[in-house]
């Protein structure tokens, strides 16, 4: 009996301690005509280790190991072989969520670390223990903006165009029944990024929050400072959608904004965003996890865990669950979110993977990625008829233009083993045959010139 | 010591990135950063040993007996993490078309198809992360389909004061308002409370069968009858589904939409917290309204439906298509289960609860249902204990830590006093119980003998009681160097 460790002894031994005479008889209480009688014909007989090690190496095989140069929202970046050594130790794989904070140390101190390491990254003072992911990070991002807005009624939120259509269609899903509007920006066609003259329109309206991307899903950078300016002079809290590697680089969202006379910038209010790219495999989408930040004023109306520092009857410091008066499990119906479940394991492996790339490290995986995607567009860009849509500074994706539809030419590159791009025609139509490239660190210039050949052939023929 | 108080400037280690820094002057200096973040500077051998380390300080299931209650703390198979990270998964973009992803596909087909089967619903989107998701797609489902019938007075969903927290707190993200129902003295939900509580303004009622308190809800067939007639839906929370796996289907109950938490009767592991995966399944009328993207097969390909397929969907929950490493080990898991292990999973669980629950009664544990079975978890209640000798719930848990055993569920559900709440799962032996059982009677007759050894406990781990007072009003998040 796979993973049932009872023997014919054991069971009747257990039987006779309860009083009954079969195993059936536990399922007393359980009206008899609701019990299933076909015995699940449907599944098929279980296997056994060595033939789901075939079976699933066979599929593993089956989708081949394109050279990827899709981002979109997940990345192909390298990943320490230690990462995921130690977070598939059994102590942190086999945990549940640290409730019994004594027997939780490990896991508490850990998040604890994250917690300080993405409030740096991002330039807020505090994080969450993780979200579900990047999409579902700004739907709560946006519904805790809701909350923690009290000068504003309106439940308003602007969201440009150039967020990631799928986050953008989360967060409708998630919010929509909660009496939020959401208002769409446009970009400017010829360059790509949010135009802060279309915020304008809004100057006497009553607006809860703006939504920045940066870099945005064009891989585009954002005027965050103008953005941030002007929300802040409305009072709407600016809510920075952010990838944590260009973090490296790129100025966090608490420095966003222009200085007042002390210094002092207006920043984002809250950050979120996807933590794939801090040590998460591809693996088709997940597990990521979606990370949480925010200014010290807005802690009390976060969503998910919280992890504090704290100390034990002898004054000994030591780690604890905390804010749990804003959680489900607590508040019900009051809480800030349902979430209860988070993205623990992920989470453990991104701290790991930051702890091993350290500042250096993460800043030259930062500039690889932009140094690698500027080769890999100038090359694309030579072949007739392809050509690079947006004329901005751009961090690690960029959006090429095509001679003719971006689907048939990407089964053509699969055809030739390369996942060659973001088909965007869906959801930008007015961009034509384009599509969202993107080389990260791991992509080498052997690499970059099979695309430019392959893609060159397919395009002449 | 904490990872920052490790690091050193200028330590690197230069075989986890690239050899050269490569130039990053095309980025305008007024989009740069300024200061650096504050990771940590240490060396690769650091970093392994201060993570191991901690991992050393956590109970899992792979070191302890973990009977948390309502968590379904079973054994999670080495070879679902194994087969679940071969290379060829984990080098697979979220957006590879399909022609790269029929391996993939087939293995998400195929699990839809083990989860229709064995919960009696007629489909299944896998997308929602976690059970909170699958709750949250499951009302959003409901509210869709009266909406879709322009039956737009139904502002209420029901919920047994017994439930989850995530039910209420789910029902209000969908716009909802909760009405609480209680429980009779058997642990049932009240059936005239509930009589009385349908109308015209009901949405749906969200239960937990068998309910928190460890019981089967008896009367399911009359409460379905009670809300379909009031024109409700009726929502079933998958977490304690292994108590029923193989032995009764909910759609057979009378369920309209379900969610299961894989991590727990899928036996995907709990991560320290996640991540888990709550897929969502639904009877005929509720099909259209499933959270995309589903996989289809025609026969001879593997493809996603979306939003051209499916209009009407309450649309995307995810960037991609959910936990996709989570749906393959709870894959690789029913796999290795079978149809006839699925089945011994409910009867193992329920026999081991059940001979653990009456050998704690026979030394002197109150039960908070004596007269019922217990499912696959049953509930002790310290009431009587906490008067006399004054030895709480809390103090158990807390004493069963320096024993070697994690703590079951305390202080949920909230209308049981002093209650613990115990789940063994099938996976474990009789001997693991036993010694359960006998560290249970040295707790007791510890507190007749010297209450206050056992009220200060922990005694044995890397911290004792923490003050979580503090914790709350001297909040401190994150490591600061100025100021620790």
């Amino acid at each position: 009996m796979p993973f049932i460790p009872h023997t014919e002894n054991d069971i009747s031994e257990m039987l006779h301690a309860i009083g009954v005479s079969n195993i059936d008889d536990l399922f007393d209480e359980i009206p008899k005509d609701l019990r299933t009688k076909d015995g699940l014909a449907n599944i098929s007989a279980g296997i056994n280790e060595m033939e789901i090690g075939r079976l699933m190496s066979v599929r593993a095989e089956q989708d081949g190991h394109p050279l990827c140069f899709i981002g979109a929202g997940a990345y192909d970046h390298h990943i320490p072989a230690a990462v995921w050594e130690i977070a598939t130790r059994g102590e942190f794989y086999s945990s549940y969520t640290p409730y019994q904070a004594e027997a939780s140390q490990g896991t508490l101190q850990l998040l604890y670390e994250y917690q300080t390491m993405m409030a740096s990254l991002t330039g807020m003072d505090v994080s969450n223990a993780s979200l579900y992911d990047g999409a579902s990070a700004l739907a709560e991002a946006v519904l805790m903006a809701v909350r923690a807005n009290r000068a504003s009624n309106t439940k308003r939120v602007l969201m440009p165009r150039t967020v990631h259509p799928i986050y953008r269609k989360v967060v409708h899903a998630i919010v929509k029944n909660q009496g939020i509007e959401l208002i769409e920006l446009p970009y400017y066609p010829e360059h790509g990024y949010t135009a802060p003259e279309s915020l304008t329109k809004y100057d006497n309206d009553d607006i809860t929050a703006l939504v920045i991307p940066q870099p945005n899903f064009f891989g585009v950078l954002e005027e965050v400072d103008a953005l941030t300016d002007w929300a802040h002079q409305h009072n709407a809290l600016v809510i920075g959608v952010v990838n944590p590697i260009s973090l490296a680089v790129l100025a966090s969202p608490g420095e966003w904004g222009t200085p007042d006379n002390t210094g002092s910038k207006p920043g984002a209010a809250i950050v979120c965003g996807e933590g794939q790219p801090l040590g998460a495999p591809l693996s088709s989408g997940g597990p990521y996890f979606g990370f949480l930040c925010c200014k010290q004023e807005h802690v009390r109306q976060m969503p998910g865990r919280i992890v504090g520092r704290t100390v034990d009857l002898d004054g000994k410091a030591g780690f604890t669950l905390t804010l749990q008066a804003r959680e489900q499990h607590i508040r019900r119906s009051k809480a800030t979110s349902n979430i209860c479940t988070n993205q623990g394991l992920v989470v453990t492996a991104a701290t790991i993977h930051m702890s091993l790339l350290g500042p250096e490290g993460i800043e030259r995986v930062a500039a690889q990625c932009h140094s690698n995607t500027l080769n890999l567009i100038d090359k694309l860009a030579s072949i007739p008829g392809v050509i690079k849509r947006f004329d901005r500074p751009l961090f690690h994706e960029a959006v090429l233009q095509l001679p003719c539809p971006a689907d048939e030419t990407l089964i053509k590159l699969a055809e030739h083993g390369l996942a060659g791009g973001y088909n965007l025609h869906n959801d930008y139509p007015e961009l034509g045959h384009a599509i969202l490239i993107c080389a990260t660190e791991t992509r080498t210039t052997a690499d970059i010139e099979t695309y430019v050949t392959h893609l060159r052939a397919i395009l002449a023929s | 010591m904490l990872i920052f108080e490790l690091s050193h400037t200028h330590r690197r280690n230069p075989s986890q990135a690239p050899l050269d820094k490569a130039d990053i002057k095309a980025i305008p200096e007024k989009f740069r950063r300024r200061t650096r973040p504050l990771l940590p500077e240490i060396s690769e051998l650091q970093a392994v040993r201060h993570y191991t380390r901690l991992s050393q300080k956590n109970f899992s299931i792979d070191t302890q007996f973990y009977p948390l209650g309502s968590c379904t703390m079973k054994y999670n198979p080495r070879a679902c993490n194994r087969y679940a990270m071969l290379p060829g998964f984990l080098a697979r973009h979220p957006y590879a078309p399909d022609t790269l992803s029929q391996g993939y596909l087939a293995c998400m087909y195929d699990l839809q198809e083990m989860l229709i089967e064995v919960t009696g619903m007629k489909a299944v989107s896998l997308t929602p992360m976690a059970g909170a998701q699958g709750e949250f797609a499951g009302v959003a489902m409901i509210r869709a389909y009266h909406e879709s019938r322009n039956d737009t007075q139904r502002t209420e969903i029901l919920v047994p004061n017994t439930a989850h927290g995530t039910n209420p707190a789910t029902a209000v993200m969908c716009g909802y308002t909760v009405r609480e129902i209680p429980t009779d003295e058997h642990g049932n939900v009240d059936l005239a409370t509930l009589r009385a509580a349908v109308g015209p303004q009901t949405a749906g009622i969200m239960l937990t069968n068998p309910s928190t308190l460890g019981v089967f809800e008896q009367n399911i067939k009359e409460m379905a009858g009670i809300v379909h007639d009031a024109g409700g839906l009726l929502y079933y929370d998958g977490a304690n589904l292994n108590a029923i796996l193989g032995k009764v289907k909910p759609g057979d109950m009378g369920f309209d939409v379900i969610h299961m938490n894989l991590h727990k009767t899928f036996s995907t592991p709990h991560g320290g917290g996640g991540p888990g995966a709550g897929p969502v399944g639904v009877s005929e009328r509720l099909r259209p309204f499933l959270p995309i993207p589903v996989v289809a097969y025609n026969g001879k390909t593997y493809h996603w439906l979306t939003e051209k397929d499916r209009p009407q969907s309450i649309g995307r929950l995810s960037a991609f298509m959910g936990n996709a490493g989570v749906l393959l080990r709870a894959y690789i898991y029913a796999k290795l289960l079978g149809r006839d292990g699925m089945q011994r999973v409910a009867e193992f669980a329920t026999l081991n609860a059940n001979y653990l629950m009456k050998r704690l009664s026979q030394h002197g544990f109150d039960l908070a249902f004596p007269k019922r079975r217990a499912t696959h978890e049953f509930i002790v209640t310290m009431k009587r204990h906490a008067k006399e000798p004054g030895i709480t719930a809390m103090d158990v848990a807390k004493r069963l830590l320096d024993l070697g055993y994690h703590a079951p569920t305390t202080y949920f559900p909230l209308l049981v006093p002093e209650c613990l709440l115990i789940e063994p799962t099938e996976t474990e032996t009789k001997e693991a119980l036993d010694g359960f059982i006998v560290a249970m009677i040295q707790i007791l007759h510890e507190a007749n003998t010297d209450l206050a050894f056992v009220k200060a406990a922990p005694h044995t781990l890397p911290v004792r009681r923490l003050d979580d007072v503090k914790a709350a009003r001297e909040l401190d998040l994150t490591w600061n160097p100025t100021t620790h």
